[in-house]
C-alpha cells in the first residue's frame, strides 16, 4: 500500500495541479516583478511585463535566469523579500566557479522540508524509522534538508553528517538505523566497507536509502541495493531552488516526481531556448512558484532529461522526470564526441568491473586521449596475464560500442581511487585548451 | 601433490613491487621463489613461500589483490638433456604449459627445480611420474 506525506496535494488531479500552477506563477512574476530590480530589468529587456502573465501557458514568455546571472547577482540582488524576513542562507560547493548563495524565509524552509518529508515517505519512511542523515551538514543544502524532513515525518534522526566511515557504520548498526540519506557514492563506499567488515545484507538493518547530490546509473542502484540489502531511491534538487526535494522516487523506481505544486518544469533546446514537447530530451528548466525570499524565474539548470506525465503505479500525479542523463557542462567533448561519464560508469558495471573509477582526459600531440582508470578487485583478478588481457579488451571493445571512440583501459591497485565522502571527481581533464 | 602460488597485482610505477617485498620483509616472510609478468601499466608477482597461510593474510591486511593456484614443482636432473626430459613427459600427456620459472633451492643436490603452471596438473603428473621424475609437495619446499 503507497503511503503518502501530503496525499491530498500528491494525488491531486492534472486540473488542480494546473490551477494552483496557474495562480502561483502569475502572483510571482508580480513579485519579482515588484521587488526584484534585476528581474524588471530583464522582463524590461524581453518587452514582457506582470499583465501578459495570466497562466502558467505563458510562462514561455519569460525571460530565462542562468548561472550567470546568478552570479551577477550575488549576493544579494535577487532576493525579494526584506532581509529581516530571511532566517537562512544554503551554499554550493562553488565547484563551477563562484559560490551561489540562496535565501530562505521561515515559510520557505517549511516547505522545503515538506518536499523532503515526501520522499522519505515515498521511500517507505514513518515515525517508526530511523534515519540517518549522512549529507555534509552546513551550506551545503543534502544535511540541512533530509535533516528537516525527517523530522516532518517523525523518524528518529541521526545527524552523523559525511565523514568517519567507522562511525556511520557504528551508529547504523548500534541504533539499527533503517533509512541512510547520503551521496550515491558514499553509500557504495559504506556498503564496501561493511562487505570488507564481512557484513552480510541481511546483518545490516537498513531497508532504505535516499541517494543523490550527484549522477549515478542504473547499474550503481543495483550494486548498492545489492550489497546493503536496502530498496535505493533517487532525490534530486539544487541548492537555487531549495535543495533536495525538488524531485524524489517513488516505489515504482521509475524517475522522479517533481513536486509540482512548488516548481514549474519545462524542457528546453539548450541551443535555441525553444519549448521541447513531453518526452523530448532536453535541458530542464525550473520556475519556483512558492519561493518567497529567493524566487527564480525559468532557471536552466544545464541538467539533460526527459518528462513524463504518462500515469504511475504508485497513484501519484505529479510530473517524472527521468535520471539527469548528463549535464550540459559535464558534457566532455573528446575527439569532437559527446561522452556522459554515466555512459563510461554504465559500460563499467556491465563488465563486473566496480563503481570506483577516474576518467582521465588529456591532449597528447593535439589529439585528445581517454584513459578510463579502474580498480583490480579480488574477483576479476587471477594469475593469467592473458585472461586479464581479454577482459581489458573487452572493457575497450564496450567503451568504444558505447562512446563510439577508443579509450585506454588503465588497472589500478584497489583503493588507489580516492574514495569521496561527498560528491565523488570522476573527470580529471588535463587538456589546456 | 602441488603446491601452492601466491600471485600479487602490482601497479607498474616506480615503488610499487618494493612496497609490496616489504610488507612481505616486515612479516618475515621467506620468498623461496619468484618472478614477474609485466604489461604496461600492472604486473603479476608470482610467489612460492613456505608459509602460505602467513603470506596471504599480510597481503590481503595491506589491501593487495591475490589469488592462489596450484603449480606443479619439478625436480629437473641437473645435467644436459634435464629440462627436455621433462617437456617431453608434458607434451606426451599434452598438457600445455602456460609458464614456467626457475626455483631457488637451498641445498646441492643434482637436481635444479622448476615451476610449472600448467592447464592439468593430474595428467602433468601422472606422466612425470612414469618417467621417474620427482614432482615436490608443499612440505619439500622448507627443505629444498
Amino acid at each position: 500500500m503507497e503511503r503518502y506525506y501530503q496525499p491530498e496535494i500528491e494525488t491531486a488531479s492534472r486540473e488542480q495541479i494546473k490551477a494552483w500552477q496557474d495562480e502561483r506563477l502569475v502572483k510571482q512574476v508580480r513579485h519579482v516583478w515588484e521587488n526584484v530590480p534585476y528581474y524588471r530589468k530583464k522582463m524590461e529587456e524581453k518587452g514582457v511585463s506582470p499583465e501578459d502573465i495570466r497562466s502558467s501557458d505563458d510562462l514561455h514568455k519569460l525571460p530565462f535566469l542562468s548561472k550567470a546571472d546568478l552570479r551577477e547577482a550575488y549576493p544579494y540582488g535577487l532576493v525579494a523579500v526584506p532581509l529581516r524576513d530571511c532566517v537562512r542562507i544554503q551554499s554550493t560547493s562553488g565547484t563551477t566557479g563562484k559560490r551561489v548563495v540562496a535565501f530562505y524565509t521561515q515559510h520557505d524552509l517549511d516547505l522545503w522540508e515538506e518536499c523532503c518529508a515526501r520522499a522519505i515517505v515515498a521511500a517507505g519512511g514513518t515515525n517508526e524509522d530511523v534515519c540517518q542523515v549522512s549529507y555534509g551538514y552546513g551550506l551545503f543544502t543534502g544535511g540541512p534538508g533530509l535533516n528537516g524532513g525527517s523530522h516532518k515525518v517523525g523518524c528518529l534522526t541521526i545527524p552523523t553528517s559525511s565523514g568517519n566511515t567507522e562511525r556511520q557504520i557504528m551508529f547504523i548498526r548500534d541504533l539499527s538505523a533503517t533509512i541512510l540519506c547520503c551521496t550515491p557514492s558514499y553509500a557504495a563506499y559504506i556498503g564496501e566497507t561493511m562487505k570488507e567488515m564481512g557484513l552480510t545484507p541481511e546483518q545490516i538493518p537498513l531497508k532504505a536509502g535516499i541517494f543523490g547530490a550527484e549522477a549515478w546509473s542504473e547499474e550503481m542502484r543495483q550494486d548498492i541495493q545489492n550489497t546493503l540489502g536496502i530498496k535505493a531511491y533517487d532525490i534530486y534538487g539544487l541548492t537555487e531552488l531549495s535543495g533536495p526535494g525538488v524531485s524524489f522516487e517513488c516505489s515504482a523506481q521509475t524517475g522522479m516526481h517533481i513536486n509540482e505544486d512548488h516548481f514549474i518544469a519545462e524542457i528546453i533546446d539548450p541551443e535555441t531556448g525553444e519549448v521541447l514537447p513531453e518526452g523530448s530530451q532536453g535541458e530542464l528548466v525550473f520556475t519556483s512558484i512558492t519561493k518567497e525570499a529567493f524566487p527564480l524565474i525559468r532557471y536552466r539548470t544545464r541538467d539533460i532529461c526527459t518528462l513524463t506525465r504518462a500515469a504511475c503505479p504508485c497513484g501519484r500525479t505529479h510530473v517524472k522526470m527521468t535520471k539527469p542523463q548528463g549535464r550540459t557542462d559535464d558534457m566532455l567533448i573528446i575527439r569532437g564526441v559527446n561522452v556522459f561519464p554515466s555512459q563510461i560508469e554504465t559500460v563499467l558495471l556491465n563488465h563486473g568491473y566496480p563503481a570506483n573509477y577516474q576518467i582521465i582526459v588529456d591532449r597528447v600531440k593535439s589529439t585528445d586521449t581517454l584513459d578510463v582508470q579502474v580498480e583490480m578487485t579480488p574477483e576479476m583478478f587471477t594469475d593469467n596475464l592473458g585472461e586479464i588481457n581479454r577482459r581489458q579488451k573487452e572493457l575497450v571493445d564496450g567503451l568504444r560500442s558505447m562512446l563510439g571512440l577508443a579509450a585506454k583501459v588503465t588497472l589500478v591497485a584497489p583503493k588507489s581511487i580516492v574514495r569521496s565522502e561527498g560528491k565523488a571527481v570522476r573527470v580529471i581533464d588535463k587538456r589546456k585548451i | 601433490m602441488s603446491i601452492k602460488q601466491i600471485s600479487v597485482f602490482v601497479e607498474n610505477t616506480p615503488g610499487a613491487l618494493y612496497a609490496m617485498t616489504g610488507v612481505l620483509a616486515q612479516n618475515k616472510v621467506d620468498m623461496r621463489a619468484f618472478t614477474l609478468a609485466e604489461t604496461s601499466d600492472f604486473g603479476i608477482a608470482r610467489i612460492i613461500v613456505d608459509n602460505v597461510y602467513a603470506a596471504t593474510t599480510v597481503l590481503k591486511d595491506a589491501g593487495y589483490v591475490h589469488s592462489v593456484a596450484p603449480v606443479l614443482g619439478v625436480a629437473v636432473p641437473n645435467e644436459p638433456g634435464g629440462l627436455n626430459r621433462v617437456l617431453q613427459a608434458l607434451t606426451d600427456a599434452r598438457v600445455n604449459v602456460e609458464y614456467m620459472y626457475v626455483f631457488q633451492g637451498r641445498q646441492n643436490s643434482g637436481n635444479a627445480y622448476m615451476i610449472f603452471r600448467v592447464a592439468d596438473n593430474a595428467a602433468a603428473e601422472g606422466s612425470l611420474a612414469a618417467r621417474g621424475i620427482r614432482v615436490l609437495e608443499q612440505e619439500d619446499i622448507e627443505k629444498l
